[in-house]
C-alpha cells in the first residue's frame, strides 16, 4: 500500500538550533497516527513543515504520490490537507457556521461578480455549503451554536469549532495540532471519542500531542521525537515499553519505568 | 427576500430618505443643497470601497485619494486635450475610425478634438484597476503599519505627479471638461438644470454600490476576506490564496475610487491636485472609521454627513483639522465607530466618576 504522507530526510534549521533532522516516516491511509516528544522536540515544526508553514532546508515531502515540499499552505490544503491550530485560530464577528463555511472555500467558486450579483449559481452554492456544514456541525455536537460569535464560546467548543471547519474541506488527511490542549479531562474523553468516529469515517489523521492518555488510547501508531530526530516508531504498546522513549521523558538516570 | 437579501430594510429606509430629502429641498427652494449631497454621494462610493478593503479584509489604505485622483485626470485628461493637430498619428486615426473620438467647440471659438468621455470613462476606470493591479504586488508584502506607509507613499507619489505635470494642468488642474452623457436625457454635469438628476444618478449608484458590497460581504468571498482579515493562518488552512483575495479586493477598492473621481469630474467639469492629496486620504480613512470600520452602512451614515458638512463650509478653515480629530477620537474612544457601536457606554464610563473600571470598561 502506498503511504497517504511519506516524509525523507526532512531537516530544518532555525539559527543555531537543528528543529528538525534527518527525519523520515510515512502516514498510510486510514491510520491515526501520533507525533509526541518532550517540549522542543521539534513536533509542531515537522508539522508546520508539513503542512507548508515553514519550508524544510533539506528532505521531501510526499503527500499523495506527489512531491509537495515548497507548496504554500494553500496550495497543500487545494491538494487535500486540513490541519487545525494549537493557538485556536477563528474569526472574531462571524458565527460558528460562517467560520466552519470557509472551510468550505475550495469546494465552492463563487467569485467577486457572481457574489455582488447574487447569481442564482452563488446562491445555490450557497446554500448546498450552509447544509453541508451544518451537517459536521450536528455531527460534532454544535448544531445549537451554528449562530453563535466563533469566539464567545467556551475553549472547548471552539476547538470543535476549528474541527469543523477542517472537516468540511473534505481532507483526506487531518493535521491535529495539541488538539486536546486546554481541555479539562471530561473534554478530553469526548474528544478522543470524536478523533475515532472521524477516523472511523475514513479519514486518515496525524496528530501532535501532549496528552499521553489521548494518545495512547487512540493512536494506531506513534512516532518519538527527540531533539527533532526520531527515537522510536510502533505501536501504542511497543511505545510504551520502550527504553529509549523512557530516557526521553524521564532523563537519564537509571529510572523507574511509570 | 430571497432575492432582497439581508439589509434590504435599510436600503429601502435609505431610498425613501434620498426621495423625501430631495423632495423637501425642492419644495422648500433650496435645490442648492442637492448640488453638495450629489459630491457627498460620489465620497460614499470611495468609503464604501475602503470600508469593504479596511474592514472586513482588514487591509488599509492611506492612498485611495491617490486611485480617485486618477480616474477624474485620466478622463479629465482624455476629454480635453486636442487630438486634431495629431490626426497623422496612426494611433488617433484609429480611435477617429472606431468613432471614438468627438468633436466640440471650445470656449474661445475654436473647436477642439477629443476621446468620447464614454471610451475616456471607462479608460480611466481600467488604467485606474490596473495600477492598482500592480501596485498591491509589493505592497502586500506588508502588513498592518507598513502597508499602511506604503500605500501613503503610493498617494504622495500621485499627488504630486498631478501637482507637477504640464498635461494635468500643474496646481490649476484641469477644467472646460466636458459633459458625460449616461443615459438619453441623463447627463452627468453640474449645470443647474440637471441638478435633480445628477442627485438621483449619483444616490441610485450608491444604493447599487451598497447592495452589491452587502451582498459580497455575506457571499464566500467577503467570507473568505473576513477570514484573511481574522487569520492568514487559518484562511490558507483552507485553502484560501491570500495574496490574490487582497489584489482583487485593493483593486475593486479602487475601481470604486476610480468612478467615483470621474463621475466627480464631469460633475464638476474640472479637477484639481487638492482631490489627490494625502489629507484626502486621511478623510476617507477617517470616514470608514467613525463608520465602524466594519460596517458599510455606517460608514455610508457618517460619510455622508461629514462631507455634507464640509462642503457646506461648517468646518471653516479647519475642515482637515476636523477630520484629523476625528480619526483621533475614534481610535482612542470608539474603535467600533459610532453607528452600532458602543461609543456611549464608553465616554459615560471614560467621563463618569462613579463606576470607574466595572461599568462598560469590560465590554
Amino acid at each position: 500500500m502506498e503511504p497517504l504522507l511519506e516524509v525523507r530526510d526532512l531537516g530544518r534549521r532555525f539559527g543555531g538550533l537543528q528543529a528538525v533532522a534527518e527525519l523520515s516516516f510515512a502516514v498510510n491511509p486510514g491510520v491515526i497516527k501520533a507525533v509526541i516528544g518532550p517540549n522542543g522536540a521539534g513536533k509542531t515544526t515537522l508539522f508546520n513543515l508539513v503542512s507548508g508553514y515553514a519550508l524544510p532546508d533539506t528532505g521531501s515531502v510526499r503527500f499523495r504520490g506527489e512531491e509537495v515540499r515548497g507548496l504554500l499552505a494553500h496550495e497543500l490544503a487545494g491538494r487535500g490537507m486540513a490541519r487545525t491550530f494549537q493557538q485556536i485560530q477563528l474569526v472574531p464577528g462571524m458565527s460558528v457556521l460562517e467560520n466552519v463555511l470557509t472551510g468550505r472555500h475550495r469546494h465552492t467558486r463563487t467569485g467577486f461578480l457572481a457574489g455582488m450579483l447574487r447569481l442564482p449559481g452563488s446562491l445555490r452554492e450557497s446554500r448546498a455549503a450552509r447544509e453541508r456544514c451544518l451537517e459536521t456541525l450536528a455531527f460534532l455536537g454544535l448544531a445549537d451554536l451554528a449562530d453563535a460569535e466563533a469566539v464567545s464560546l467556551a475553549y472547548g467548543q471552539q476547538r470543535l469549532v476549528e474541527l469543523a471547519r477542517a472537516l468540511v474541506c473534505e481532507p483526506s488527511l487531518l493535521l491535529l495540532d495539541e488538539p486536546a490542549a486546554g481541555l479539562n479531562m471530561r473534554e478530553t474523553e469526548d474528544l478522543a471519542g470524536t478523533i475515532g468516529r472521524i477516523n472511523a469515517t475514513g479519514l486518515t489523521v496525524l496528530l501532535v500531542e501532549h496528552d499521553m492518555g489521548l494518545v495512547m488510547n487512540i493512536s494506531h501508531e506513534i512516532l518519538v521525537l527527540g531533539a527533532g530526530r526520531r527515537v522510536a516508531e510502533g505501536e501504542p504498546r511497543a511505545i510504551q515499553r520502550n527504553p529509549d522513549v523512557i530516557r526521553i521523558y524521564l532523563g537519564d538516570e537509571d529510572a523507574e519505568s511509570p | 427576500m430571497a432575492v432582497a437579501g439581508r439589509g434590504f430594510g435599510f436600503t429601502a429606509g435609505l431610498a425613501v430618505a434620498v426621495v423625501a430629502i430631495q423632495i423637501a429641498a425642492s419644495a422648500s427652494h433650496k435645490v442648492f443643497y442637492l448640488t453638495q449631497l450629489t459630491m457627498s454621494a460620489y465620497a460614499i462610493l470611495v468609503v464604501l470601497g475602503l470600508a469593504l478593503l479596511m474592514g472586513y479584509a482588514g487591509q488599509a489604505s492611506m492612498g485611495q485619494a491617490g486611485f480617485f485622483a486618477i480616474g477624474g485626470y485620466v478622463a479629465a485628461f482624455l476629454t480635453t486635450f486636442n487630438l486634431a493637430p495629431r490626426r497623422d498619428l496612426l494611433f488617433v486615426a484609429f480611435l477617429e475610425r472606431a468613432h471614438l473620438l468627438m468633436t466640440r467647440p471650445d470656449g474661445s471659438g475654436g473647436s477642439v478634438t477629443h476621446v468620447h468621455p464614454w471610451a475616456a470613462a471607462l479608460f480611466a476606470l481600467g488604467f485606474a484597476a490596473a495600477v492598482a493591479w500592480i501596485v498591491a504586488g509589493p505592497v502586500f508584502r506588508l502588513r498592518g503599519h507598513y502597508l499602511a506607509m506604503a500605500t501613503l507613499g503610493f498617494g504622495i507619489i500621485v499627488h504630486r505627479l498631478f501637482l507637477g505635470s504640464p498635461y494635468f494642468g500643474g496646481a490649476d488642474g484641469i477644467s472646460d471638461v466636458p459633459e458625460l452623457v449616461l443615459l438619453p436625457g441623463l447627463a452627468i454635469t453640474g449645470r443647474a438644470a440637471a441638478r435633480v438628476s445628477n442627485y438621483y444618478a449619483a444616490w441610485g449608484l450608491v444604493l447599487l454600490t451598497l447592495w452589491m458590497l452587502s451582498n459580497l460581504i455575506e457571499s464566500r468571498v467577503g467570507r473568505a476576506l473576513r477570514a484573511i482579515h481574522g487569520s492568514e493562518n487559518a484562511a490558507a488552512a483552507v485553502g484560501i490564496p491570500i495574496a490574490r483575495f487582497k489584489t482583487q479586493v485593493f483593486v475593486l477598492a479602487a475601481a470604486l475610487a476610480a468612478l467615483a473621481g470621474v463621475l466627480l469630474t464631469h460633475f464638476n467639469s474640472g479637477i484639481g491636485p487638492s482631490e489627490a492629496s494625502v489629507m484626502k486620504s486621511v478623510r476617507y480613512v477617517a470616514i470608514v472609521a467613525v463608520g465602524g470600520m466594519a460596517n458599510l452602512r455606517g460608514a455610508l451614515v457618517m460619510g455622508t454627513v461629514l462631507t455634507f458638512l464640509s462642503l457646506r463650509g461648517s468646518f471653516g478653515s479647519f475642515d482637515d483639522l476636523v477630520f484629523g480629530g476625528i480619526l483621533l477620537a475614534m481610535m482612542l474612544f470608539s474603535p467600533e465607530g459610532i453607528v452600532g457601536g458602543d461609543l456611549w457606554r464608553r465616554l459615560r464610563s471614560t467621563f463618569s466618576l462613579k463606576n470607574r473600571g466595572d461599568d462598560g470598561t469590560a465590554a
